[in-house]
This record gives structure tokens, sequence and C-alpha cells, in this order.
């Protein structure tokens, strides 16, 4: 920004915090330095004006508090003030170690989209006497997926709680399809951010990944225009924690393998062919026959009878992978590791 | 959100007094430049123009005045800037935000020291904090071997792991020089130096089954250097043998979840994907095949495709037997 106009844009915040009365924008050119001087020709008139519109717009962008009003009913326009108590941030006192959380904390966004945001925050917060210091404490690097161009649209959506448009590319699907969502809110989740929200064409809650939402989202209609549910819980509607039943799995493992099954498995005792049988619990039965198939040979399913039918389902399409004519296509659901 | 760089400016300019403010016995330049997160060259800049400004009148008594003692500087007529602009609701979200986050994570920060500095935040923020929080951040918790590792570091001592290999599926055991944390794709990860393999290594929380604080000092070796993440945990060499899959519909996702190369649609299997994996793993990459059930096809190498097969062929014979 040139220098002129930061110049004049501290000097109209010192004159504005200064007074109770509204001044009028005549006043702010006579008194503020910086804006085109009355020399009574419209050409200066007009340069003041857009000048002084820049500058309310830019300071109202930041957030200063800028009121427009009348001091007295015989006040023949309106004139402009910044109520102190609006513009200042309150006390704040932080101990050091409440002031050292702070500091770690917001390395969280420091590859992230809100790194801008967390930066400005800390600059007020040093502002306000708080001493943080970043570099102390344990030698820390938090990495979110920082490159996600639909973030900042759906955040501000979300914010907002303006509904939000946009095309969005599943991966079993071949093209992209217009979805129209009410947004809750985005979520790191595994370090992907995601999208919650209401779906207004299939009237329910959707989770969509922010990389595979194509082109840039757009809001439409009014700000406020819907409320979240109360007690929303952005990462649990992504990690759909929806108590689901639980599948208790019987295994024979070969002794010495199988050690990622192992690190969960209760131990129930030799099998009768030397192996080790062990119980395995599981909310995600599909997920857990794909391990077990890549176990191989070291890990045979006793029961239940479903999970033995899935993983030799499973074997059987791998075994074909090394005919040399044909290898199968997979048809079943894929499921995430 | 505002643009950077012009709005940065204004937010340093309002911010810069009142700082100066709260510290009556001055600041070493270079101290504060730090703490606005400028280059010195910068905050000068910032300073000097800060000099002219003032109230209505501009007379002498009216001026922003500052006293500049060697490397230092106070101000002494803030002109009635007395404290910083309020939070706006994006700063407001990223504060909470990230302090929510750390709550979660409490083997990382005392939970009380962060539950008080919340409460805190949330307070002076006012109606900017008070919103639905827009944005959350969900991470691995790992408690336990966190609040270890977190030890290590603070103390500076070598670590003793008990790790988990998948690839291999191996368990072992290994002492460790820690170096630093880090939070990647959403898992904890601790980059050291390994003793036993005599190299860096990045050892995944949820992996290690059990982690003691050692009385030796940590010492990692000149050689040990901390690697970019920027471009991703895995960077395998350009030599690394390519793995060729063909991946039904259904196995799409995992062009997502890995580091892949070269994806191009495929008509056979309908609706599929080419994609090459560089990787000198090839149990790794077994693994990867194996567990996808089929979804996968293997176009190179051979010999992994024969292996998976010979695999599933033998535990098939399991089961018929």
């Amino acid at each position: 920004m040139a220098a002129k106009r930061a110049e004049r844009l501290v000097n109209l915040v010192i004159a504005l915090l200064g007074t109770r009365q509204y001044v009028s924008a005549a006043k702010i050119r006579a008194t503020v330095p910086g804006y085109e001087p009355d020399d009574g020709t419209d050409r200066a008139d007009e340069a003041f004006k857009r000048m002084f519109e820049r500058d309310k717009a830019e300071l109202r962008e930041i957030g200063v508090p800028l009121e427009t009003g009348r001091t007295s009913a015989f006040d023949t326009e309106d004139g402009y003030r910044i109520a102190r108590g609006d513009y200042e941030l309150p006390e704040i006192t932080l101990t050091g170690e409440e002031a050292a959380a702070v500091g770690l904390a917001l390395r969280l966004w420091q590859s992230a989209q809100l790194a801008g945001v967390a930066q400005s925050a800390l600059v007020k917060l040093r502002a306000a006497g708080v001493d943080v210091d970043q570099n102390r404490g344990i030698p820390l690097q938090p990495r979110l997926d920082a490159g996600e161009p639909a973030f900042e649209p759906c955040y501000a959506a979300a914010r907002d709680r303006r509904e939000l448009t946009f095309d969005y590319r599943r991966p079993d699907e071949d093209t992209p399809v217009r979805r129209r969502v009410q947004p809750w809110g985005v979520v790191a989740w595994h370090g992907h951010w995601y999208l919650v929200g209401h779906d207004q064409d299939r009237q329910a809650p959707r989770v969509f990944r922010l990389s595979r939402v194509t082109g840039t989202p757009r809001a439409t209609g009014p700000a406020g225009a819907f409320q979240p549910p109360a007690d929303l819980d952005l990462a649990a509607v992504v990690a759909g924690q929806e108590r689901r039943e639980e599948t208790l799995v019987v295994v024979r493992a070969r002794p010495g393998t199988a050690n990622g099954l192992r690190r969960t498995a209760v131990p129930l005792g030799p099998g009768p062919d030397g192996d080790d049988r062990l119980e395995l619990r599981t909310t995600e039965p599909e997920s857990l026959a794909d391990q077990l198939a890549a176990y191989g040979a070291d890990v045979l399913v006793e029961a239940p009878q479903r999970m033995r039918a899935a993983v030799v389902e499973r074997l059987t399409r791998l075994a074909a992978l090394g005919e040399p004519a044909g290898q199968p296509a997979g048809q079943r659901a894929g499921q995430r590791p | 959100m505002t643009s950077p760089g012009t709005a940065d400016r204004m937010i340093r300019l309002l911010a810069l007094v009142p700082y100066l403010q709260a510290r009556p016995d001055g600041v070493r330049l270079a101290d504060a430049a730090a703490d606005f997160g400028v280059p010195e060259a910068q905050l000068r800049r910032d300073l000097d123009l800060l000099w002219v400004c003032g109230l209505p009148g501009h007379g002498p008594g009216d001026l922003i005045d500052l006293a500049f003692e060697g490397d230092r500087v106070r101000v002494t007529f803030t002109a009635g800037m007395v404290r910083p602009l309020r939070l706006t609701t994006d700063e407001a979200v990223a504060l909470t935000v990230a302090l929510r986050t750390l709550l979660e994570l409490p083997g990382l920060a005392e939970g009380e020291a962060v539950s008080r500095a919340l409460a805190k935040v949330s307070a002076a923020a006012g109606h900017a904090a008070e919103l639905a929080a827009p944005v959350a951040v969900s991470v691995d918790a790992r408690e336990q071997a966190l609040a270890v590792v977190r030890e290590g570091l603070e103390r500076g001592r070598a670590l003793h792991l008990h790790y988990y290999v998948p690839s291999r599926d191996e368990r072992t055991e290994r002492t460790v020089d820690p170096m630093r944390l880090l939070l990647v794709d959403g898992h904890w990860y601790l980059e050291a130096w390994c003793r036993r393999a005599e190299g860096v290594r990045l050892f995944r929380l949820d992996r290690v089954d059990d982690v003691q604080v050692l009385d030796a000092a940590a010492a990692p070796p000149p050689q040990a250097h901390e690697r970019d993440v920027d471009s991703g945990l895995y960077q395998p060499g350009e030599e690394a043998p390519l793995v060729r899959l063909r991946l039904a519909r259904s196995a799409r996702w995992v062009a997502d979840y890995y580091p892949v190369e070269e994806v191009t649609p495929v008509g056979d299997p309908p609706g599929g994907l080419s994609v090459a994996v560089r990787t000198s793993d090839l149990a790794w990459a077994r693994r990867l095949v194996a567990s996808l059930g089929g979804s996968a096809l293997v176009d190179e190498p051979a010999e992994l495709r024969e292996q998976v097969a010979a695999e599933a062929r033998a535990a098939l014979a399991r089961y018929a037997g």
C-alpha cells in the first residue's frame, strides 16, 4: 500500500477515535491530511468523494467499526465516528503458560489457509501486552493440506451461513455433479479438508472432500440463511461416528506372523495345528476382510462364516491376477485402508 | 478474510503504538520486528510513518512521539492509540479452533492452561467467538506416546521405542535420538535419528507400541537433517522402480491417498484408472495390491503380480484343506 494512503488511514482512525461526536465528511476533508483540498471545483469534490469511499471500505474490511449517524437533529448530513468501546480489544492478560499454549496452538495454521489471520491475531495479542514466544517449547511442525482452492469460498460461506453451489466429482463417478449445499463448516480430518453440510437436493447431511470440488464454489442468497444443528460436531460427521455394530472374528495365525493383527487382538491360545488363535473386533468388516486377505496363507479365518466367505472371495480374485489372459476386474465397493 | 499485503500493513500500523505502550521500558527493534513477523527495515518504515501521524491539528503536541535509544524504541505520546483493534471473526476462529484442537491433545500441552487461555481469548473476542466455529481440525490424539515423546524432546533425552513396521509386518525395538514432532495428514510422526538404522527415520505414533525416555542424552549426529515435508512425507528416489496398477472404479480412491503419477483413465476395467507408484519397497506394494482384493490389476512388474497370485493360491489351499 502506498505510504501516503496508509498515513491518511492512520490519521483518519486517530481523528475518529478521538471524538464522541459524528464528524462530517467536510470536516474530515479539512482536518485529516492527505485528502484533496476543497478548491471549489467539482473535480476536487469528486476526487475527495472517491478517495473517502475507498478509505471507508478499507477500514471496514480490516474490522474497524466505522459508524454513520448524526449527533443532533440540526445536522444536515451524516457524519462518522469510531466508538472506542467497539474498536478496542478488551483487556486480556495471559500467564506464561497460557501464552505458550496460544503460541503452540497457532502453529497449527502455519502451513494452512488461516495462517494470515492467525498471524494478525497474534499481532493483536502482542499489542495488548501478551508476550507470546513461538520459538520456545518443543520442536513441532504441523502441516495441514494448504493447496486447497475450494477452502476459502467454502469456509466463508459456512461462516456467513450462505447457500453454496459447486460441482463435485466422486472418485467412482465419471463426471462432476452440481450440488447445492447449506454449508455447516469445513473440517480437517486425517489431514484432508472436508465440507460438511446439508445437501439441498438429497435433503440429508453430506460430507464432501474439498479436493474433489471442481471449479470455484459460488455462494448464493442472503447471509444467515440457515442454522447448523445445535451440538454439531464437524469431525464426528466426517468420521461417520454413528455407532456401528461390532463384529467378532476369530482367526488362526502362524506363529511369528500377523504382527499387525496381534497388536490389538485378544490371544485365545494355540489352535489344533500349532497356530495361534486370535480374537479380533471390528466395526468395519469389509476393511478387516481386505486386511486379512492381505496376510495370505499366514492367517486363516475360523469364524464367522461371512468373514470366511469374504476373505475367500478376495483371495480367489487375487489368485486370478496371475493368469495371463484375464485379470479380473474387481466389482465390490472399495474400502479405505 | 482480507487480502494479504495491504490489510496486513494497516493491521500492523494500528497495533504498533499500543504494542509499545504496553512495554513502557521500550523494546529492541529486532525483537519488535520478530514479534510482528516482518524484517527490521520494514518495521523502521512503519515507525517513520507513524511518527508523522497524530490528532487533527497536527501541531507538535498532537503527533505520535517515539523515543529511540540505541537499538531500542519506546512511545512517549500515543495520540489516543492505546489498545489494538478488536479481533475479527476470522482471527477469533483461528485462535479458538487452534486452542480447541490443542485441548484434544493432552499429551502436548497442559490441559488446564489451554482451557484458561481458551476462556480468556473467547472473552476478549466477544461476539466474534460466539459463532459456532465454521472450521474444525481433527487430529490423532495418541495421548500416551505424545506425552512421552514430548518429554524426551523437552529434556533432550534419547528414547527407546517398540515400533511396528507395517510394510514388513514386523515389531521392532530401537533407540532413537528425537529431533522433532510432525503432524502430517492427521497423523503424528516423530522424526529421529535411529541408532540401529544409522539414519533419520519417521515414526508414526500410532505404530509405537511402547516408548520410554532414557537417561542418555539425545545426540543426533551432524549428518542428521530434518526433511522438507512440504511436498509430502515420502519422497522415493527418482531411480525407484515404478509399479503400474490399473484401478477398478471401486479402487480409484487409491489415487487420492497415495502419491501416484501418470494418472490416466482407462476403459479396461470400465471406468478404471491407470496409475504409477514409485517405490523401492516391493513388500509394501504387495500388501497394497493384496489389500485391494482384486480391484487393482498389476501391469508392472510381472514379478509383483505373480507373487500376489501365488500367495493367494497358497491361502486358498488352506481354506480348501
